[in-house]
């Protein structure tokens, strides 16, 4: 097995007399998609807030790349290669998609102290930009601000955000959520396409989208892992097909 | 391009203003003009970084004060105490802002005003410079050993200068990969820190630059009034800039502009009305606000380039 | 002598500390509840003095002129509440901020206009004129005494209210979730209503109870009320025991540095230099506290739960 990626061993939350992380160990591997599954309630919003950094873990830890990031805040990790897209739809509303693009870019690369010359005039940040809408599919949508957007355009933009980074990891929460039909066929090319280019951990409820795109699946219930393998080994576990069809099942 | 030709009228007009205008007509508008000027660096860090500093009077006050002790001292030359007052009140805001922008929200509007009533103290302890009464200046600056500032004319050229090259910063930083990250930060901090991004230095570096601007106002208006008085560094005069920075529309460089000419010749006209002026004003605020939804909606175009 | 001296001052600490916290009762039971931030509390306070002046002179009597006092002062916080204040719960913090300065503007100038800019006096109680002898060479007036009796009594039944009766667990439960404690039928205009009349009264019993010590001026709220932001700032915006004790540490240290920073300061420097900088450095101490308390406590001593 190679050498993991994100290693989260033992990691615990709670809020009050609720575990809602209970020892959690968990293992990404460089290139996979990883996908992450439980009921409504399991924890997985906790967990991945854990790991961006937004919730401060009780114990544990959290390695990326080898190195503890279990305490760093929020910005460290993400320019350790760590990205996140958001759930929530979460832009600056009042930035054009291109904006939003090339500020992902100048951050990414070090190049936001700047103080007196325009943003527009970084000319390499807007290629890469440009470059990372045409990836996502953006490019004619490049000069429309972030609030007219249409719900998967936005989701795409989050995504082309998380990419300037360069990240070795990708956290998308629900990529899936709230998308037509054809925008989810849309959003499983688009991540059919990256495969391979970072490791991705996916938080989904669409369970065809996971099962065809993830290499490997972990199933959260009540803030534990209780499996973790290929789609088939998950598909076929009992423990999982226990807590998602019920017990008799 | 329209907004191009609005700032071009409205320096053309307050350019114009020497060929007609008296004394006292001059000394009004050049007071309303570096109003402005501390408006304009106010209204950067309140538009651009949605940072509402409740001590905007005490930067300006600190500015204000380094003229007039370096000058009890001997140090007459603008070229020296403006610069001065610049770095004083950039420290005051360093120091203060420090502290300040740790907090959010109205945390943050609370300990500015708390910061600047500190500094509002600490002048009215400066016994050896007319602690409450204030210091009255021996004469207004020298520049370079010249007494231009003396002659009303030159004077309000000088402010006017200094008013264009304000506002011009506040666009060019506005537009900055710098300005981006600050108004990313007021719409959204959360994904700014994911793209990897800490505001706060950023916060910290644009509240020092509007702390800066705020000084320099407080030297000229020093030299405009030739005296000094812990009366400008009051937190009714830090919430008058916010009146005027809102009410011209914090969404563009030129909005702080207009809101403080406005206020300035609004209250100089109620005040000829009747000595209790401030019994329309107050009202005219609340409605100014109660009006607000619509007002902003229609003033605010974007700033963020 | 010493020793007496530092009594005294710790008394008048305490006494500080207790006006400090009836304004900032107010303020932060208005944030915490409606999370409208209130300028205007200053100019209640002063209001609360003026209403006193012409309560007492009219009916003769400090103990008849006081409840009157309290009453206008609760029906002129109703009317506010109604015409201005109601219009900002929900609204952005800068907005309650201009619209509240506007009220500030407002209501000083009126007072100017109806009681004049000359400082008034209110009479002391006869009964209370007097003063007490604490222990030996210290006496201590009874007033001020009374003062810090009442304001200690209205600081254990506001604990009462808040812990132990239904109208504060409405208000605790509005401060968590208003629109919820809207949806189970509670009227929660007319709680917002009579929670920004109390906490108007509060001030104004501040202004009135301060008013035969300290004189009765336009100005005199405006130095209050940012002192009172500090304590609230201090406290925990929300937390009313933490706006108790951060308003007796404001007090105590103001009022202490104010009386011994500069002597404090003779042992270790030259005694100009210590006059100079004594005064500087006493205004300065209660934002220096608040400061230090904010680097290690960004959200106060006692933060109300997110």
């Amino acid at each position: 097995m190679a050498e993991a990626l994100l290693e989260i061993a033992g990691l615990a939350k709670a809020y009050g007399a609720l575990h809602v992380t209970a020892g959690v160990d968990l293992a990404v591997l460089p290139g996979e998609i990883h996908a992450l599954i439980g009921p409504n309630g399991a924890g997985k919003t906790t967990l991945v807030g854990q790991i961006s950094g937004e919730v401060m873990p009780d114990a544990g830890t959290i390695r990326f790349d080898g190195a503890d990031i279990t305490r760093l805040p929020v910005h460290r990790r993400a320019r350790l290669g760590l990205a996140r897209a958001f759930q929530i739809t979460s832009i600056f509303p009042r930035f054009t998609a291109l904006e939003h693009a090339a500020l992902a870019v100048m951050a990414a690369r070090g190049r936001t102290f700047r103080l007196l010359r325009p943003a527009s005039s970084d000319r390499a940040a807007r290629e890469e930009a440009v470059g990372l809408l045409e990836e996502v599919g953006l490019a004619a949508r490049a000069g429309v601000a972030a609030a007219a957007l249409s719900h998967g355009e936005k989701r795409a933009l989050e995504l082309a955000m998380a990419l300037a980074a360069r990240p070795r990891l990708m956290l998308l929460d629900e990529p899936m959520a709230g998308t037509g039909p054809a925008e989810s066929a849309a959003m499983v090319a688009l991540l059919t396409r990256l495969k391979g280019r970072c490791a991705i951990l996916l938080v989904e409820h669409d369970m065809d989208a996971v099962f065809r795109l993830a290499d490997r699946i972990s199933v959260l219930v009540n803030g534990r892992i209780i499996a973790c393998g290929t789609p088939d080994a998950v598909r076929a576990d009992a423990a999982v097909r226990a807590a998602y069809l019920g017990d008799g099942a | 391009m329209r907004r191009f030709l609005l700032a071009f009228v409205l320096f053309a007009a307050l350019a114009a203003v020497p060929a007609f205008a008296d004394t006292a007509m001059l000394t009004l508008v050049a007071r309303a003009m570096i109003f402005a000027l501390a408006a304009t660096s106010l209204g950067f860090i309140l538009g651009q970084g949605g940072l509402v500093s409740f001590g905007h009077a005490a930067t300006m006050g600190i500015g204000a004060y380094a003229v007039g002790i370096l000058m009890e001292e001997g140090g007459r030359d603008a070229l020296v105490s403006f610069p001065v007052s610049m770095a004083a009140a950039g420290l005051f805001a360093l120091v203060t802002g420090a502290i300040s922008l740790r907090t959010r929200g109205v945390y943050f509007i609370m300990i500015t005003l708390a910061f600047g009533q500190m500094a509002f103290f600490v002048t009215q302890s400066l016994s050896a410079y007319g602690g409450d009464d204030g210091l009255t200046l021996a004469a207004r600056s020298t520049v370079a050993g010249a007494r231009w500032l003396k002659d009303p004319k030159t004077f309000h050229y000088v402010v006017l200068g200094l008013l264009a090259l304000t506002v011009l910063v506040s666009t060019m930083l506005a537009r900055s990969p710098f300005g981006r990250v600050l108004a990313a930060g007021r719409d959204n901090e959360r994904r700014l820190r994911a793209l990897g991004v800490d505001p706060y230095a950023y916060r910290l570096v644009a509240y020092v630059i509007a702390g800066a601007f705020a000084g320099l106002a407080g030297a000229l208006y020093a030299n405009l009034t030739e005296f000094v008085s812990p009366a400008y560094l009051s937190w009714h005069r830090s919430a008058e800039f916010i009146v005027m920075v809102v009410a011209g529309g914090p969404g563009s460089a030129l909005g702080p502009v207009l809101g403080a000419l406005g206020v300035v010749l609004l209250e100089d006209g109620l005040a000829h009305l009747t000595e209790h002026w401030r019994i329309i004003f107050g009202p005219l605020l609340v409605l100014l606000v109660l009006a607000r939804g619509g007002i902003a909606t229609l003033l605010g175009g974007r700033r963020d380039g | 002598m010493t020793l007496t001296l530092f009594l005294v001052q710790m008394l008048n600490g305490l006494q500080l500390g207790i006006l400090l916290f009836l304004v900032a009762a107010g303020l932060t039971l208005v944030f915490g509840v409606m999370d409208v931030i209130n300028l205007a509390h200053g100019v209640q306070y002063m209001l609360g003095a003026y209403l006193m002046v012409t309560a007492t002179a009219l009916t003769g009597s400090f103990w008849l002129g006081l409840p009157l006092a309290l009453a206008a002062a609760l029906v002129l916080g109703l009317l506010l509440e109604r015409l201005v204040i109601r219009q900002l719960y929900g609204r952005d913090h800068l907005d309650q901020v201009l619209a509240t300065f506007g009220i500030i503007l407002f209501v000083s100038e009126a007072v100017r206009m109806v009681w004049g800019s000359a400082p008034l006096a209110i009479p002391m109680p006869q009964a209370l004129s007097g003063s007490v002898r604490l222990m030996d060479g210290l006496n201590y007036p009874v007033y001020r005494l009374v003062l810090i009796g009442a304001g200690l009594g209205v600081a254990g039944l506001l604990y009462v209210l808040v812990t132990r009766t239904r109208a504060g667990m409405l208000l605790r439960a509005g401060a968590t979730n208003a629109p919820m404690v809207s949806a189970l039928g509670v009227d929660i205009n007319a709680l917002f209503a009579r929670i920004f009349a109390f906490g108007a009264m509060l001030a104004a019993f501040a202004g009135a109870m301060a008013g035969p010590i300290l004189s009765v001026e336009p100005g005199m709220g405006d130095n209050l009320l940012i002192l009172a932001f500090v304590v609230i700032v201090i406290g925990g915006i929300g937390s009313m025991r933490g706006a108790f004790v951060a308003a007796l540490l404001v007090g105590l240290i103001d009022t202490l540095g104010r009386s011994f920073l500069t002597d404090i300061l003779k042992l270790v420097m030259s005694a100009s230099a210590a006059s100079a900088a004594g005064p500087a450095l006493a205004s300065m101490s209660v934002y220096v506290l608040m400061a230090a308390i904010l680097f290690f406590r960004p959200r106060g001593l006692f933060p109300a739960p997110a």
